[in-house]
């Protein structure tokens, strides 16, 4: 799915040049669930935000499904974001003043779906993760386990091949982490491809392979496929 | 969803975050819209005033003030009656007809009126029959009249309104004006109870919007009487018979009449006109004020909801929102504050000169759409071009905003 070639990302500031990330070859195959683990600031999410076609590298390619990510015209890249692509969030980023049922609506009417099946499509997933009965509910209502389920619900709206996440089940109670990791098996056993930046040992456990990434390199030895 | 729907959950959910620009915008669009509607209906007043009263000349007392055609002869001073006899006989070039008047302060049942005493154009041509003279015959010179000299006017009482004379009106006879009629339920045929003395209503005016509506009209002899103010009046109203020969009559009546004010309506509404062009040139400057202050404050409530909505920005840019869409989405709010604080101006710009029109410029106020979209269009596109660069700041957000570290 995924193949990044002499990538290297650096931030500059006040003249000073810090290297975000750096990595010659990595492959990430389609159906693999990788999480992406490392101190804070050793380059997670600048990786999940190159993945994600939401950060140009200063040099190399990425390649997703055999097109050049930074090589489409940026509209293309949101459209290919927004048919192929599903993000989690540490804070679930819902949108405070709408509905836990118009926050899902949103990728779907970003599709230029149509609002009753919006609206019909919004439903089914809200009732997949649970939470039919809190539809109308804005995020505030909800505990943080139900944002999340919200969110998830959100990322799959436009059925995504790809799940990027990032520390999905930080700021979860125990319980709902478990059901949040239990979707994202679900979401394997689905034929989709996940990459989860965490802090969080035991959810990393879960993933197929594991990156450790120490200040914005890849480090190799840890690279542990569970599949291999 | 949509994109209205998304605009209109975060400004229900939070108004108060846009209260303060929809506010500069409303008021600047208030101020316009009142200064307008009662600039644009006492301009029209006064074109009107120009137009139908031209031709008259005003004789009144030296100390007397003026601001309005309509009350001139409201004012305590007075003129000797004999002044109406100087201007008969001199039988100056130009004149049509004489209106001496006569007022003063007045009740029907518990309202207040003004009893104004007036002269019948028949008394004219009695006193011109008594004292040999030939009646307004004097041509002037230049005159592109077919005919000049007394016409035959409107013998119907009711076009004093209008002519601003009237043919016959005996002793005990009253004319009311449309307020009187209406508060004090009189009508042709019905008695008037004025200063302890019954009149014969013998018609009602038409309503003119001025101070006549609220005149009772006697025969100036009789009120004389009842007030005991001897042989005066407080104005005589000198018909010209066309625009030309009241600028000649202004020199000869001044010449004629040394004790008194001689004025044209165009320097009565010498004020007018000043006032209607400062107001003008105010509107532009309120106009300048709406773009000014309600842009700059439309551009800084749109930019610090760009900062405050970095994040969600981002999130929407992750989710598949293009630049575009996210650069229409602040152009919206900016449109619904453009809209609100357009339409409320309006309508809160309409009522303020509906209720001071009279009170500012004596002008009675009825909408005009035209200024209305006007109005409301100066407000959208100043939100609009207020809030594009901001809008478009925003498209150009970093969508990995969206991740909680960087």
């Amino acid at each position: 799915m995924f193949h990044l070639q002499g990538i290297t990302k650096i931030y500059r500031k006040r003249s000073q040049e810090v290297i975000a990330f750096r990595t010659d070859l990595l492959d990430i195959a389609k159906g693999e669930y990788v999480a992406v683990v490392g101190p804070s600031g050793s380059g997670k999410t600048t990786l999940l935000s190159l993945l994600g076609g939401m950060l140009s590298p200063d040099s190399g390619q990425v390649m997703f499904d055999g097109q050049s990510l930074y090589d489409l015209p940026l509209n293309t890249r949101t459209k290919l974001r927004r048919d192929r692509i599903g993000f989690v969030f540490q804070t679930f980023n819902l949108v405070p003043y709408l509905s836990a049922l118009e926050n899902v609506q949103i990728p779907l009417y970003l599709a230029g779906i149509a609002p009753a099946e919006q609206r019909d499509r919004a439903v089914a997933l809200l009732e997949q993760v649970g939470l039919a009965n809190r539809l109308d509910h804005k995020p505030c209502e909800l505990s943080t386990g139900q944002q999340q389920r919200v969110a998830l619900a959100r990322t799959l709206a436009n059925n995504p091949l790809l799940i990027l996440a990032d520390e999905p089940t930080g700021n979860l109670d125990p319980e709902s982490r478990e059901a949040i990791l239990s979707m994202f098996d679900g979401f394997i056993r689905d034929g989709r491809t996940i990459v989860m930046v965490t802090h969080d040992p035991a959810a990393a456990a879960r993933a197929s392979r594991r990156l450790r990434l120490i200040d914005g390199s890849l480090d190799a030895s840890d690279s542990i496929s569970d599949a291999a | 969803m949509n994109l209205r729907t998304l605009v209109w959950r975060e400004l229900s959910e939070r108004p108060s975050a846009m209260l303060t620009s929809t506010l500069a915008i409303l008021l600047g669009v208030t101020a316009l819209v009142a200064i307008r509607h009662v600039t644009v209906f006492s301009e029209r007043e006064v074109g009107q005033q120009l137009q139908s009263l031209g031709a008259n000349v005003l004789v009144l007392p030296k100390a007397a003030t003026l601001q309005d055609y309509y009350s001139a002869d409201l004012t305590s001073q007075t003129l000797p009656e004999s002044h109406v006899s100087s201007i008969l006989l001199a039988n100056l070039p130009g004149v049509e007809r004489l209106s001496p008047k006569l007022c003063v302060a007045a009740k029907v049942g518990d309202r207040a009126v003004t009893l104004t005493g007036i002269l019948p154009q028949s008394e004219f041509q009695a006193k011109a029959v008594w004292q040999s003279v030939s009646l307004f015959s004097n041509k002037h010179d230049g005159c592109k009249k077919a005919a000049c000299g007394p016409k035959t006017y409107d013998g119907a009482p009711e076009a004093l309104a209008t002519e601003r004379t009237i043919d016959q009106l005996k002793g005990n006879e009253a004319i009311i004006g449309a307020d009187v009629a209406e508060f004090s339920k009189l009508k042709p045929g019905k008695s008037v109870e004025v200063l302890g003395e019954s009149l014969q209503v013998l018609a009602v005016l038409p309503r003119t919007g001025t101070v006549d509506d609220g005149r009772v009209f006697a025969h100036l002899h009789t009120v004389q009487r009842m007030t005991n103010a001897g042989e005066v009046v407080n104005a005589i109203e000198v018909m010209g018979c066309c625009e030309d020969a009241a600028g000649g009559l202004v020199p000869s009546l001044t010449a004629l009449l040394p004790d008194a004010k001689v004025v044209t309506i165009s320097q009565v509404v010498s004020t007018q006109v000043g006032i209607n062009r400062l107001m003008s040139q105010m509107s532009l400057f309120v106009l300048s004020i709406l773009v000014i202050v309600g842009g700059a404050s439309v551009a800084s409530t749109i930019s610090s909801n760009v900062r405050e909505r970095r994040r969600e920005v981002g999130t929407l840019m992750a989710l598949g929102a293009t630049p575009g869409l996210v650069t229409r989405m602040f152009l919206f709010k900016a449109l619904a504050l453009g809209l609100v604080g357009g339409i409320g101006g309006c309508a809160l710009g309409l009522v303020v000169a509906m209720l001071l029109g009279s009170q500012w410029a004596g002008v009675t106020v009825t909408p005009l759409p035209d200024l209305l979209l006007i109005a409301i269009a100066a407000a959208l596109a100043v939100t609009t071009l207020a809030a594009y660069w901001p809008a478009r700041s925003a498209a150009r957000l970093d969508p990995c905003s969206c991740f909680s570290d960087v």
